[in-house]
């Protein structure tokens, strides 16, 4: 790779209901990302922001309500809508061009005022066949889970314990909407929204407002003395249609292998050392387990039970409570980059895990059981 | 109107109607013209030889075009199920209702569609008799439209 970019600072914004708009709320992360960095509105070479046109927020052509909140006022700038993480790859691509010395990434989204997710994830699915049968993400992710469940062993006390896991990590998270000290009792007795899935396994609707400040090699050494340098990416994305679909396995595998490869990763158990994941349903966070290779086919629910991914196991795995404890659908995967970021840094303040941290890996997903992926690996 | 939520924080309640004109095109058009005629449609791929429900233009995996068609099975194996219990914007029927992936015979894919017919008074029993594998078959609706709910569900075949 001919040049380097790291990440210099990252901004997030609490995930329960705040009173302020979304303007202010775009804002606010923004410049304080800035003034972290130490740099006015006018070094910032590009901005690459991720939110959503009409379903989150209410607003269509979305990047001309928030732009100027954004720092972005007359800047060569681009918006993502999906996955927020690609934000960050088309940054990283903008900086690598050489024509940008810094890039402002951000991922905005207000849950709070935006109906359920199941009614906006309806609209995901095609007019004539699915919609009328009533699809959304918690249908496909009971179909997905049963098919997991049958088809790898996977018991549902295993996935329980995932939200046991990761609301104990949110109490340590002053960001999280949703943190508790549960035991998997309460996790299995909670109402069967869509059996096999409980209402706790079920990730909430939240805030996300996170900005991230990238820049090329010389520029970040002059700004940070802790860069978290931009190491791999990459996505793959499934059939439509979930009938197309292996429901039981996916396409996370392709697309942590074209990251990994990216990053020259060989064996991503040892040499990934914090993983933020978007889990939305519970069951969802041990699949990825295996799509990511941290363990074998059919092994996510005993890769929990080593404790590997607890925070102080070897590779610990959503230590800040994850999609679980604060789900801002739009902005959730770049929220997972930031915190990884921290960890690296060691500024996750009491969330911060117990092992060393040099490498770290970011995961997205959109649309329904996994569709789409997108894998990011940073690194000290 | 501006009014007050839960904490007292002033909100503006907004709603919108957009209106849409879909068009279906021919394929999903004759597909459902089929099931007027009570026949579920696939179309075969002449590279990897699967048969597609609903049919298609091409195939996703080839990429090449579809235009074989065929006539599949009305009745085929569950392959993922579950149970919906509770009220949701655009859910099909009053809850409990059963969503399901089912393979029909002569495809080679999942046809997603509900199961019915099945006693759902105590969803917490419906797993004695709802099963991965089970055999079921598509129950019409006496009065067809051309429409995806020209089926009413798929019902256990004993």
């Amino acid at each position: 790779m001919m040049r380097r970019v790291a990440i210099v600072e990252v901004a997030l914004s609490p995930a329960g209901e705040s009173a302020d708009n979304y303007l202010d709320q775009v804002y606010r992360v923004c410049r304080e990302v800035l003034d972290k960095a130490g740099i006015t509105r006018e070094d910032v070479g590009t901005v690459v922001s991720a939110s959503s046109d009409v379903f989150h927020g209410g607003v269509s052509c979305a990047n001309a309500y928030y732009w100027d909140s954004g720092a972005a006022f007359l800047k060569n700038g681009t918006r993502q809508d999906g996955e927020s993480l690609l934000a960050f790859s088309y940054a990283v691509m903008r900086i690598l061009t050489g024509h940008y010395d810094t890039a402002l990434v951000l991922g905005l989204c207000k849950g709070s005022e935006n109906p359920d997710n199941d009614m906006i994830t309806h609209f995901f699915t095609d007019p004539f066949y699915q919609r009328p049968l009533g699809l959304n993400e918690t249908v496909a992710a009971g179909l997905q889970m049963r098919a997991y469940l049958e088809h790898s062993g996977t018991t549902e006390e295993q996935c329980a314990r995932v939200v046991v896991k990761n609301l104990g990590n949110a109490l340590r998270n002053p960001n999280a909407h949703r943190k508790g000290r549960l035991d998997v009792d309460t996790v299995l007795r909670s109402p069967k929204v869509m059996d096999p899935l409980k209402e706790l396994e079920c990730a909430p609707k939240s805030e996300g407002f996170v900005a991230l400040l990238l820049a090329s090699e010389d520029k970040a050494k002059k700004l940070t003395k802790r860069p978290v340098w931009f190491r791999g990416f990459g996505s793959s994305m499934d059939f439509f249609y979930l009938g197309d679909r292996d429901m039981g396995s996916g396409v996370l595998a392709q697309a942590a292998k074209r990251a990994y490869d990216m990053a020259g990763i060989r064996d991503p158990v040892k040499e990934i050392h914090v993983a933020e994941v978007t889990e939305p349903y519970a069951f969802q966070e041990l699949l990825w387990y295996e799509g990511l290779g941290f363990c074998g086919p059919g092994e996510g629910g005993k890769f929990l039970d080593t404790g590997a991914t607890a925070p102080e196991g070897s590779l610990p795995v959503n230590p800040s409570g994850g999609v679980l404890a604060a789900n801002p659908y739009v902005s959730r995967g770049l929220c997972r980059l930031a915190e990884v970021t921290l960890q690296i840094r060691g500024q996750a303040g009491e969330r911060q895990v117990d092992r060393e941290v040099e490498t770290g890996l970011a995961h997205g997903t959109h649309g329904f059981a996994g569709q789409f992926h997108a894998v990011a690996v940073v690194g000290a | 109107m501006i009014t007050r939520d839960k904490k007292g924080n002033p909100i503006l309640e907004a709603e919108a109607r957009i209106p849409y004109e879909l068009a279906l095109g021919p394929t999903v058009h004759r597909f459902f013209e089929g099931f007027k005629q009570r026949k579920i449609l696939g179309t075969r791929c002449h590279a990897c030889g699967r048969v597609l429900v609903p049919a298609r233009s091409f195939c996703p995996r080839c990429f090449v075009d579809m235009n074989e068609w065929v006539e599949v099975s009305q009745e085929g194996r569950v392959l993922s199920w579950a149970v919906t219990n509770y009220e949701y914007f655009g859910m099909p029927t009053k809850p409990p209702f059963i969503q399901s992936l089912i393979l029909l015979g002569g495809t080679d894919c999942g046809f997603m569609h509900l199961i019915g017919g099945v006693d759902l008074s105590d969803v917490d029993r419906v797993g004695r008799i709802v099963k991965t594998g089970m055999t079921v078959r598509a129950v019409w609706r006496e009065s067809r439209t051309g429409c995806i709910m020209d089926i009413q569900h798929f019902a256990p075949v004993d």
